[in-house]
């Protein structure tokens, strides 16, 4: 049983239904601001903004499949000090795992935000998003992709689908959520539910006024189970196929043939937390002397040098900690399949150790802790 | 293959591993000339880039190398050495590493008998494995 509040969809207009939610949290003063995808005037893009002001979210569209970059980087940019007044912040579930790891690298905050996530269906990669949603079909073209998929005929439309990450994600709903939005297990054009997972979101939503009930969930658990067993079972055909390609430093290399050392990856990673990134930093401006010598032993130095060792440190760094969220495929400029390679990684590390990257607040990153009695067989079994 | 001299480089802490390989030394023990050591005020701050770097140049294996654990002269640098053994062992093996080339251990200051004995030991190991072809083929 849980704390269920409903949306009731009117026209079948399931987003600006979902504004008009939005909209109460502003009016009744819950919130003095809105973090949340908005449909910019230009060309149809979809970017997070800060809204203020009411007659704005009516360009508020957090179900479009659009996903230009992981929103916990700028929610860490609001929360990297105490806020005065609450804030609500509208999230897919991956950019939530994203933002608690960040919090737990005291890297942003809980305190005065309320996190709300719809259930994620998926987004499609940047490059696509514009073609399929047009230029000017406004939030037309978020309903035709849920009326797609409610009748059966999925997420590909124009020769595009959702991304690999989506498509490989277990997460489609969010468990950090003080609120989540549920399209699963009820109709979409009818009903959205409102699922309080937090007392801050109990006490949202008494304090919007909206009236809840206890309700099983058993609909929404069965279409859940349903949607993560496909996810899953992609996922691992994924994994199978990316341990294979990458599986000596003969292969990796391949791999990794295209990539230019341009590190939009770590730049578009919400969970590369260094401020500074050491590859940017003088260690790596070496002696024209060096080169040199380095070419000298070999034969040939291939240039930029240092690809392989920066995306395996960038492993040794995040890969405890990534989410998930693709968002480095989708800033390759040359089409790497890095997201497969990271998480494929992250998926053993995470293993070894344990760890849920962005499941609770509570788990230790495990990299942070250490214990006088473990992994002993590091060490040959000598501890 | 058989008489390749396999070149191993060995993080070590300066107040213990690094002590006891003094130690072997200044009691004339016998072992193989196949370690460069690097000699680092505590094993918790060998950064796993290192070691990427050093299997990337072409080193046969790496050693790291502290105190036992609860003797570590910053409380503990060595059990935060040893997790990121752990995840070097879980990452780099994915990429073909073996893992026999990614070697820890804890040395005491007075056990210079056992960093020879580990020295020997590694050496015939590595010897063993084969050299690592990275030293001489180009590395993206």
């Amino acid at each position: 049983m849980s704390k269920i509040g409903k949306i009731t969809v009117k026209d079948r207009d399931t987003v600006s239904s979902l504004q008009d939610f939005l909209k109460l949290l502003l009016q009744k003063g819950a919130v003095e601001a809105v973090l949340v995808q908005q449909r910019l005037a230009i060309n149809n893009a979809v970017m997070p903004a800060l809204i203020t002001d009411i007659e704005n979210l009516g360009q508020a569209d957090p179900l479009a499949p659009a996903f230009a970059l992981n929103g916990a980087r700028m929610l860490s940019r609001l929360t990297r000090k105490p806020l005065d007044a609450p804030i609500a912040a509208v999230m897919r579930p991956c950019e939530i795992r994203a933002f608690v790891e960040l919090v737990k690298l005291k890297q942003g905050s809980v305190d005065n935000v309320i996190l709300i996530s719809a259930d994620c269906l998926g987004a499609y990669p940047n490059n696509d998003y514009a073609k399929v949603a047009g230029m000017g079909a406004g939030a037309e073209s978020t309903l035709s992709f849920y009326r797609n998929i409610i009748s059966g005929k999925g997420t590909a439309a124009q020769d595009a689908d959702i991304s690999p990450a989506c498509k490989s994600c277990e997460h489609p709903a969010a468990v950090n959520a003080d609120i989540t939005i549920g399209l699963l297990g009820t109709n979409m054009e009818e009903n959205l539910l409102l699922i309080a997972n937090t007392p801050k979101g109990e006490k949202l939503l008494a304090d919007l006024g909206v009236k809840v009930e206890d309700e099983p969930l058993d609909g929404r658990k069965s279409a859940l189970d349903a949607l993560v067993g496909e996810r899953i079972e992609y996922r691992d055909r994924m994994f199978a196929r990316t341990s294979e390609a990458v599986s000596s430093v003969e292969k990796l290399m391949g791999y990794l043939r295209a990539c230019v050392n341009c590190h939009n990856c770590r730049v578009a990673c919400p969970v590369c937390y260094c401020r500074e990134c050491v590859f940017t930093t003088d260690v790596f401006d070496h002696e024209p002397a060096q080169y040199l010598r380095w070419a000298k032993r070999r034969g040939a130095l291939k240039m930029p040098t240092d690809t392989v060792f920066f995306h395996l440190t960038r492993l040794a760094h995040m890969s405890a900690a990534c989410i998930g969220c693709g968002q480095c495929s989708n800033a390759c400029p040359n089409d790497v399949p890095v997201m497969e390679l990271f998480r494929t990684v992250a998926h053993g590390v995470q293993g070894a150790f344990g760890y849920g990257a962005g499941a609770s607040l509570e788990d230790e990153p495990p990299l942070s802790v250490f214990h006088e009695k473990e992994f002993c067989e590091v060490t040959g079994g000598h501890d | 293959m058989g008489d390749y001299e396999p070149t191993i480089i060995a993080f070590v802490c300066n107040w213990c591993t690094y002590t006891a390989a003094d130690l072997a030394g200044t009691s004339r023990l016998v072992q193989p000339a196949n370690v460069r050591m690097v000699r680092m005020m505590c094993t918790g701050m060998v950064d796993p880039k290192y070691i990427i770097k050093a299997l990337l140049e072409g080193a046969d294996a790496v050693l790291v190398s502290g105190c036992h654990p609860g003797d570590c002269h910053y409380i503990n640098g060595n059990l935060k050495a040893r997790r990121r053994m752990k995840l070097l062992k879980e990452i780099l093996p994915k990429f073909g590493f073996d893992e026999r080339r990614l070697k820890m251990t804890w040395i005491g200051a007075s056990e210079g008998i056992d960093f020879a004995e580990t020295v020997r030991q590694m050496t015939a190991e590595v010897k063993a494995l084969g050299p690592n072809d990275l030293r001489t083929r180009m590395v993206l």
